[in-house]
């Protein structure tokens, strides 16, 4: 392609992508660089159907002259990242001191929120990506070899839990595993314990979110690799089959590295969906158990005094996160694309 | 001819479904759009049904339990979303504080007839808001089970502990406490009341540093903890509305619940007959020996945004002032709140608020900075509770999450 007509082609994506990505990008790189003034607090006579009392309250007087000659507010540098809702730096510093040994290093960075986030993040990122790739390969593979009339009605309930809102999805299943729900019930019946409940233990809401996670994602990576078996070479199959290749060797030695490319995709795709896990934590109640930095940027907002500069810190170190998680995938495609254009 | 009847019919339609609102409207005429965001229970409900019947132009209400993560985004631009937020004394905080709402002096003396003047949110001398309905937390019991244990109504946290071992011990309920203790919000509100009622102070005398790491702290989680191992195994994932469907399900003998929440537990068309018969209100319990009620007094009120146009700050003002318009209380609205409107008369469904207020119960406090200790409260005491670590490890946690939200806000240096 000419470089010319590559211009013209690549404008509207790439003015898009300046727009909607990069912008919003570069503007949270800002506001976590700053917080807001100092409050000017006064003490001020406050009446309400209890009473009157001397109360503290801000003057918003005063700080609004500095805040419209300065409306970035105070400029911190990386203090905020550095803080302990966030990296922790000063507390990290001070554990490593104080701990006697590993065991309690680690515990007691566990209890620093970015960390423990952190923890629950990655574990259910690499945990939910492989099974949701196995499980949607494994019904890609079995709804393939059904007759063609059942094909149809087969694709459509696969599809269900992934057309269903997360939100929704997990409210269903809260109310299912609740201890008085009817898979909660079940469960105490099955283990013969009647305190079961997988709500009150970290252990088991880690479990319930991955399980949660692999049935809401297989579908997508069921459809992906469904499609990919349509194109599947005949041919080599065939060739395979009179070589004498057992239907798991076929799919072991051919239908794998076939969709490899699809298999890259749909695992990009999952380990930046994953990493920043949220709608179940919300839909579950599991924040007592289970957080992430999408949850910290969602609780961040909604606090009754919001903290701006603390979500966009987090957003910044999510982008991060997910670009070092993207990145070995990142590398072997330009590798595996290089290669395919020296041939 | 077919086409005339029709348009007839629709006519009248409309006419038979629009008097009776029209004539509940009580000729209340505005000009302006409204736009009203807030909490969702019953009473809120009715304050923006009154509002909704205005004519003249468009009245919404948005009303979700969600209200603090959009009112103050709402009303940031200009002109804001909304122009009305309904508030409680926690949450005008974060609205006083990002500067959103406007002082009501001149609406009020133009259009305020009939406020009582406890009802007006004063604070550095501007009316920032108007009241409408006081609310606490107290105590609510089942009178048969308490009968059937042989105990009384306690009067404090530690007779509830004991009352509740009893409850269990004779096997009349598994868990036999309720409790709005979900993680966050709720939990926070909790280590409030009983810190309160502990006589613990939050901050350092007229600063923004906090000081709850002390004995009282550790006494309060310690409660809290103790109340805990006789309540539904997923406590940390139960609200109000979770806590009282418990209640109404009838596995609960007592807990302590919002005033506000008492209507619908004793309402036959919301909760089972036993449950309906036997729902008796008490007083807010004390604890640890105090006098003071470990719970808090609240108000709910309506506020207008300051970034709207004066018009609409009228109409604003005028669809709220029939939401509360005294007339609107029949028998309907009256035993959903303890009302600052003028003809409330306390009914059953109120005593328990109402004994707050007698026994001196505290005013939630109104601090800019109170927010961040709740929410930090609202995260860190979730350890504790699940007995991961122990009470002074989680107070420090609470001080230092606070102390780093303080500082980004300007609070602290």
């Amino acid at each position: 392609m000419k470089h010319k007509t590559f211009f013209w082609f690549f404008l509207p994506t790439a003015s898009a992508m300046l727009l909607f990505i990069a912008l919003p990008i570069f503007s949270i790189v800002i506001q976590s660089l700053f917080t807001p003034h100092d409050a000017v607090i006064i003490v001020t006579e406050n009446c309400d159907p209890f009473g009157c009392k001397q109360e503290t309250t801000i003057d918003q007087d005063a700080t609004r002259d500095l805040r419209k000659s300065e409306p970035l507010g105070k400029f911190v540098g990386l203090e905020i990242y550095k803080d302990r809702g966030h990296l922790a730096v000063n507390e990290i510093k001070e554990i490593w001191v104080e701990s006697n040994n590993f065991a309690e290093f680690k515990n007691n960075i566990g209890n620093l929120p970015f960390y423990r986030a952190m923890a629950f993040t990655l574990t259910f990122t690499f945990t939910v990506t492989p099974l949701m790739l196995v499980f949607g390969f494994i019904i890609a593979l079995a709804v393939n070899s059904l007759h063609q009339n059942l094909k149809g009605l087969t694709i459509f309930f696969s599809l269900l839990p992934m057309i269903v809102s997360p939100l929704i999805g997990s409210l269903v299943l809260f109310w299912m595993i609740d201890s008085r729900g009817i898979i909660g019930e079940a469960l105490q019946y099955v283990f013969e314990d009647p305190d079961l409940s997988l709500k009150a233990s970290t252990g088991l809401t880690w479990v319930m979110l991955i399980v949660y996670g692999v049935w809401h994602a297989a579908p997508f990576s069921f459809v992906v690799f469904y499609a990919g078996l349509q194109t599947l070479p005949m041919d080599t199959i065939e060739s395979a089959k009179i070589d004498g290749a057992s239907r798991l060797q076929q799919v072991w030695y051919v239908v794998i590295p076939h969709l490899m490319p699809l298999i890259t995709f749909v695992a990009l795709m999952q380990l930046m969906d994953n990493f920043r896990v949220f709608e179940p934590i919300v839909g579950f109640s599991a924040e007592a158990h289970a957080q992430s930095l999408s949850w910290f940027i969602f609780n961040d907002l909604g606090g009754e005094t919001r903290l701006l500069s603390s979500a966009a810190t987090s957003s910044v170190l999510t982008i991060i996160g997910v670009s070092i998680l993207l990145f070995p995938v990142l590398i072997r495609t330009w590798r595996d694309f290089n290669e395919k254009s020296a041939k | 001819m077919i086409k005339n009847i029709m348009r007839l019919a629709v006519a009248s339609a409309i006419a038979v479904f629009a008097a009776p609102i029209y004539a509940d409207g009580h000729g209340c005429k505005i000009s302006a759009r409204v736009s009203i965001v807030g909490n969702e229970f019953p009473a809120i409900h009715a304050v923006a049904d009154g509002a909704k019947v205005c004519k003249g132009s468009e009245v919404k209400a948005n009303l979700t339990a969600d209200h603090q993560k959009i009112n103050v985004a709402g009303m940031s631009g200009n002109p804001a979303e909304y122009t009305s937020a309904i508030i409680a004394n926690s949450s005008i905080v974060a609205l006083m504080n990002n500067d959103v709402i406007r002082p009501l002096d001149d609406l009020v003396s133009k259009h305020g007839k009939g406020l009582k003047k406890n009802q007006l949110i004063t604070i550095n001398g501007k009316v920032m808001a108007v009241a409408f309905m006081a609310n606490a937390q107290h105590l609510v019991y089942r009178s048969d089970i308490l009968e059937k244990a042989g105990i009384s109504a306690p009067k404090t946290y530690e007779e509830m502990l004991s009352g509740a071992k009893i409850i269990k011990d004779k096997g009349l309920m598994d868990y036999p406490l309720g409790g709005a203790y979900k993680a966050g919000w709720n939990l926070a509100q909790e280590f409030t009341n009983m810190y309160i009622g502990h006589g613990g102070e939050f901050f350092k005398p007229g600063s923004a540093e906090v000081s709850i790491n002390n004995a009282k702290g550790v006494a309060t989680l310690e409660m809290l903890k103790a109340l805990s191992a006789y309540m539904n195994p997923d406590f940390l994932t139960h609200d109000s509305n979770a806590t009282s469907a418990e209640w109404k399900a009838g596995n609960v003998a007592m807990m302590n619940m919002w005033g506000s929440r008492m209507g619908p537990l004793m309402d036959p068309e919301q909760s089972t007959p036993t449950v309906v018969k036997t729902t008796t209100l008490g007083d807010p319990m004390t604890v640890g020996g105090g006098s003071t009620p470990a719970t808090t007094l609240w108000w709910d009120g309506w506020t207008v945004a300051k970034n709207i146009s004066d018009a609409e700050a009228e109409a604003t003002f005028i669809a709220m002032m029939n939401g509360i318009n005294p007339k609107r209380l029949d028998d309907k609205m009256m035993p959903l709140a303890v009302w600052l409107i003028e003809g409330f008369k306390p009914g059953p469904a109120n005593v328990g608020v109402a004994a707050a207020a007698r026994m001196n119960a505290i005013p939630y406090p109104m601090l800019p900075y109170q927010g961040l200790l709740h929410s930090a409260l609202g995260s860190e005491i979730v350890d504790f509770m699940q007995g991961k670590e122990d009470a002074a490890t989680t107070l420090a946690d609470v001080e230092a999450a606070y102390t780093a939200a303080a500082k980004e806000k300007g609070f602290l240096n």
